[in-house]
């Protein structure tokens, strides 16, 4: 069961709501227009599969970074503030891909009101492309 | 082991020149449509999202200066002798939010090289911080990137 979004009915272990991304070439060119990124991995198929090896177009590793602080910015909203944010790209994922963004509360500190939260983005096969760790503090 | 020359090592604490950009409501617009963000405040461009900063302090490199895949070289860094690159991590500290209209500092010091033994042979480790502040130094935020070449 989800939890609620406020600080008193927190509990360790509690599961944050989770998203599913399925980011076509659109997204992904307005991803990297934003950033100025042209990198080829990104755009053009033949590169990317052919020079580089991989499976297909490759998502932009900072977008799933983003999608992983969602899950505790779009959970928490107006009712605090995320004040620390880490994650490693682990794995490469693709267009054509579903991923799914989630996590959940690992440490409460009532006196700072802040909670620390450990977070994911699982391709189709469930693994872990993006982990990481959020903090955040509650109003 | 020991691929690590003086000369490499020599560019820990290196500084790029600082970077001062100017925060817009439409820039923060198409970061957030791009990302798919869902709350109001971002689409509307009054406040960014969390990671806005990563596309605000992506380097805009001229045409030719990128390599032929699309990338450009990152002239804080030295030559290292290994050159794939790997899995990246990111480690973000926010003090204060980035709104539209902001003007921000980014400073970015080169502050580790280290070397390690991986199961599949030598990995280079190097970590950049970018340090972002308002004109007046209120601090923003502060962001580690640990990347790893094999």
């Amino acid at each position: 069961m989800s939890l609620a979004p406020d600080f008193e009915s927190l509990e360790v272990g509690g599961t944050l709501p989770e998203t599913h991304y399925a980011p076509d070439n659109i997204q992904l060119f307005f991803y990297n227009a934003v950033l100025w990124n042209a990198h080829r991995i990104h755009y053009d198929l033949p590169y990317a599969t052919e020079v580089e090896g991989y499976k297909g177009l490759v998502i932009a590793g900072p977008m799933l970074g983003d999608w992983l602080a969602q899950v505790v910015d779009n959970w928490i909203g107006d009712r605090g503030m995320v004040q620390r944010v880490e994650y490693s790209n682990r794995m490469a994922s693709f267009i054509g891909e579903t991923l799914t963004a989630g996590g959940t509360v690992i440490a409460i500190d009532q006196g700072a009101r802040t909670a620390d939260f450990d977070l994911w983005v699982k391709n189709e096969a469930g693994d872990v492309i993006t982990p990481g760790k959020v903090t955040a503090r509650f109003y | 082991m020991g691929g690590l020359t003086p000369e490499v090592l020599a560019f820990i604490g290196r500084k790029a020149p600082p970077r001062r950009e100017v925060v817009t409501r439409r820039d923060i617009r198409k970061y957030a449509i791009a990302t798919g963000q869902t709350q109001k405040k971002y689409v509307d461009g009054d406040v960014a999202p969390p990671l806005f900063h990563v596309a605000l302090f992506w380097e805009v490199v001229p045409l030719d200066e990128l390599s032929p895949d699309g990338v450009s070289v990152d002239k804080l860094l030295p030559k290292f002798p290994l050159e794939k690159a790997m899995a990246g991590g990111l480690d973000i500290k926010y003090h204060n939010r980035i709104r539209a209209g902001d003007v921000l500092i980014g400073n970015r010091t080169l502050t580790n090289i280290y070397e390690k033994e991986g199961r599949s042979g030598a990995l280079i480790f190097y970590e950049v911080v970018l340090d972002v502040t308002r004109e007046d130094g209120t601090p923003v935020l502060t962001e580690k990137t640990t990347r790893l070449l094999r």
